[in-house]
């Protein structure tokens, strides 16, 4: 088109002399670069040759350029390591060092296992039991003095370190509810009856003119004891407060006493080290309901009574909105 | 402007007019599923497992918007500007058709395997094998059909345009071979695992992600500006100088900085220290797109005040300026640490998406509609501005909840006590960024209320329609008038 017209063609808008090109109707000014753009593309090269005297940068054979600062992002993960091992140094050394006891009466100690424990809680128990430990169906509430295993922190240390009912784990804490509807040793009926006097001791008025109440002493009461207050060796809960893991309501407890229920918790030992157990047992134990160890208490070291090889947890069947087993659970009944 | 004595190339629209509809189609359904995967996030209960979940969704969402949108929208344009610029008709019929219906079959592709759970877990790259190897054959038949319009050229040079969507279709073919190879394993061949392994596999991926970023997004995109900000502002491009050089540093250095995406990895600390520093070099080659497109109103600035549509494609610079000034910041290996993994990497892309992506397509579509359906101007100009200020008032909303929402996750997961220990669980800062979360939702749908604006307007331009006091440069009622702009006699509309 015009690219062959030598002569000059000017933007009569800008007065600026273009290329004499047009596609289109497109043309293009003849401009020069923006100075402060070169000059700061300049700046820009000049910041990484910099960089590149200062900082590892160019592979050459062995490996790469090293940098005149010696940095590496291993020295550099090191370095904030080590300010956070700082401000923890100080507490640490006489944290390994003291007992229970002793963390309790030292407010340095004690607001140092606080401050790791909350960390730590959030971190790893917070998702069962809840980031305010309130837990939820299945999880406990950390934070009443209802426990299952105990609440001195012997046995909430004991407890952390190796969990409940863990597969494998020789110090665990284990038991074993029975299925007492699946396995066929109560009817439904009895279930019902013995259901009906386990929420009247969770109501304070125990019943004990009713069914239940015999068939409770007949098959409950061994582990959560004649009065019902459970026993906390056997993990066997107190069935005579209003607390319930799995729900107060008659179909709730008929689905427990039908299905049996056997929760479980991690043990952290090996995943945690041992300052963090510790730490994390002072705060679930100050977070409301910690008990005071007995004087006689020796450092809680469960007897290895059972072992578990593997605990398969089966899919439960759930029970219909009646409080009534669902079709499949009748049809299980019927096979005994 | 002087009339030529050409003859009007038989330019061929009917490409263009298809890939047009495909990008309005696809824009729809990618940012539909960004509200959704949003929503998502804000309610995980509307993860409907296990085909609808954020997991599969969201590859859905990016390549929906990336490649089908984008894709389509780089399609359309290049297929109109290397005809017109070259002033010949785009070479070979049936084969640019293929490249349609290869391309649309390829979308299709990608995304049932997304819904089914067929991925090669590469982020932008999540096609498999079957899926890649057919794009392989589309892309080779779209570089045949520019190239070789290019050749058959009328034009003695090559415009500014067609650099930039030459380097685009040259590169991502490079990237996207570079990046897929990988064997299939499975029986059903629905399954392949990449030849490179562990860092090397990593350093392969990002050089194929950010360079998706450098030249799918960044270059074709240039492409586009290049064209349709001069045609649209009827002003020359404000320096050819600057456009040499800004294209070659451009190209030249884009390519290096993959690893800035690998701060802080078994990546070694050489490679990482390359891939910043190139990337703080890439920021005045970036920016000089940018300063080309906007100084190229200079003396017609003006023109803002009348036409939403050259506000489109000027905010768009705006906006593409503003990312390319935060890349090569968040490249900075100490910024890194903070904004790596957070939501302030997704605010950035998406000032970058919604922002320059976004509305630079926005502003050719406004352009190319009304001329590929004989039409003097778009059906409702007042629409146009609407779907303006709805969309940046929804990349606002967008990129602000991103920016507060990630800037306090980094600071929050970096939080220490005077003790040591962490102050905030990763929970804490997920509870922390929900409302941000519902803000960021809200400007998706804002952003895609403007979208669907935007095709209501293009069904009643396609159909002939003015809108009742749409008025012409003049001032005076557009169906009154002809369209006056001065183009030579060959260039008029159909």
């Amino acid at each position: 088109m015009m690219s062959d017209d030598k002569k000059k063609d000017i933007d009569e808008l800008s007065g600026v002399e273009t290329t004499g090109h047009e596609w289109d109707g497109l043309k293009e000014l003849n401009n020069p670069l923006p100075r402060w753009w070169v000059w700061v593309w300049v700046a820009t090269i000049i910041w990484s040759l910099w960089y590149f005297v200062v900082y590892p940068a160019w592979p050459v054979p062995g490996g790469a350029t090293e940098g005149s600062s010696g940095y590496t992002q291993f020295k550099e993960l090191e370095e904030s390591q080590a300010e956070i091992h700082a401000r923890q140094a100080e507490y640490l050394g006489r944290f390994e060092q003291a007992s229970f006891d002793e963390i309790m009466q030292d407010p340095a100690l004690y607001e140092f296992a606080m401050a790791g424990g909350k960390a730590m809680f959030k971190d790893n128990c917070a998702t069962c039991h809840g980031t305010g430990a309130e837990g939820g169906e299945g999880y406990p509430n950390l934070n009443d003095d209802d426990w299952l295993w105990g609440g001195t922190i012997n046995d909430i240390y004991t407890t952390l370190e190796h969990g409940i009912r863990v597969a494998g784990n020789y110090d665990t804490r284990v038991s074993q509810m029975p299925a007492f509807g699946k396995e066929g040793t109560l009817s439904r009926e009895q279930i019902n009856e013995v259901v009906h006097y386990v929420m009247s001791l969770s109501e304070g008025h125990a019943d004990t003119a009713g069914k239940g109440y015999q068939i409770f002493q007949d098959n409950c009461a061994t582990c959560h004891g004649p009065d019902g207050k459970g026993d906390r060796d056997v993990g066997a809960p107190n069935l005579t407060d209003a607390i319930w893991l799995y729900g107060g309501e008659h179909e709730d407890i008929y689905y427990t006493v039908y299905n049996s229920r056997a929760g479980m918790m991690p043990a952290w030992k090996g995943r945690l080290d041992e300052n963090t157990i510790r730490q994390l047992a002072v705060y679930v134990h100050e977070l409301g309901g910690g008990e005071e160890m007995q004087a006689e208490e020796a450092p809680a070291e469960a007897e290895p009574d059972v072992v578990i090889e593997d605990i398969s947890y089966e899919t439960e069947v759930p029970a219909d909105s009646e409080g009534e087993p669902a079709e499949d659970v009748k049809e299980q009944e019927d096979e005994h | 402007m002087t009339l030529t004595a050409i003859d009007k190339p038989d330019y061929n629209y009917d490409i263009v007019r298809l890939f047009t509809l495909a990008t309005c189609f696809w824009g729809v359904v990618g940012m539909l599923g960004g509200v959704f995967i949003a929503l998502q996030l804000a309610f995980p209960e509307l993860n409907i497992e296990p085909y609808l979940n954020f997991g599969r969704l969201r590859p859905l969402h990016t390549s929906g918007v990336i490649f089908a949108f984008g894709g389509n929208a780089l399609f359309a344009t290049s297929y109109y500007v290397v005809q017109r610029t070259c002033q010949t008709r785009l070479w070979g019929d049936k084969l640019a058709l293929f490249t349609f219906w290869g391309y649309q079959a390829f979308i299709v592709m990608a995304a049932l395997g997304y819904v089914l759970g067929v991925t090669q877990s590469k982020e932008y790259a999540e096609p498999e094998w079957y899926a890649d190897l057919w794009l392989t054959f589309v892309w080779v038949a779209y570089l045949g059909v520019f190239m070789m319009t290019i050749i058959n050229r009328k034009e003695p040079h090559l415009y500014v345009a067609n650099w930039f969507f030459l380097s685009f279709i040259i590169t991502v073919a490079v990237l996207h071979l570079g990046n897929n190879i990988s064997l299939p394993v499975d029986w059903r061949f629905d399954k392949s695992y990449a030849l490179a392994s562990g860092v090397q596999s990593a350093m392969i991926q990002w050089w194929y992600g950010h360079n998706a970023v450098g030249f799918f997004l960044t270059a074709g995109f240039l492409g586009m500006m290049y064209y349709f900000v001069p045609k649209r502002a009827e002003r020359p491009v404000y320096s050819y100088r600057l456009s040499i050089v800004h294209f070659w540093s451009l190209i030249f250095i884009y390519i290096w900085a993959g690893p800035h995406h690998l701060h802080y990895t078994s990546l070694p600390d050489w490679a990482q220290t390359l891939g910043m520093t190139f990337s703080i070099m890439l920021w005045m080659p970036s920016w000089g797109g940018m300063i080309n497109g906007m100084m190229t109103l200079s003396g017609a600035w003006d023109k803002l005040r009348k036409d939403p549509v050259l506000r489109f494609m000027i905010i768009s610079l705006a906006f593409y300026g503003m990312s390319t000034f935060e890349g090569p910041l968040m490249s900075i290996r100490a910024v890194n640490s903070l904004s790596h993994y957070t939501d302030w990497t997704i605010g950035h892309v998406h000032s970058g998406a919604l922002g320059w992506v976004g509305f630079i397509t926005f502003g050719c579509l406004y352009y190319l509609v009304p001329k590929l359906w004989g039409q003097k101007e778009v059906y409702s100009l007042k629409l146009v501005n609407l779907h303006l200020w709805i969309s940046t008032l929804g990349i606002v909303l967008y990129i602000a909840a991103m920016w507060v929402s990630g800037i306090m996750q980094g600071l929050m997961w970096r939080s220490y006590d005077e003790l040591g220990f962490l102050n905030y669980s990763f929970v804490e800062t997920v509870v922390a960024m929900h409302p941000f979360y519902l803000i960021r939702a809200l400007g998706g749908v804002l952003y895609l209320s403007g979208t669907l604006i935007m095709c209501y307007n293009f069904w009643r331009t396609i159909r002939g329609e003015v809108a009742e006091g749409e008025v012409d440069k003049d001032g005076n009622p557009r169906e009154a008038r002809k369209y006056h702009k001065p183009v030579p006699s060959w260039q008029a509309a159909e």
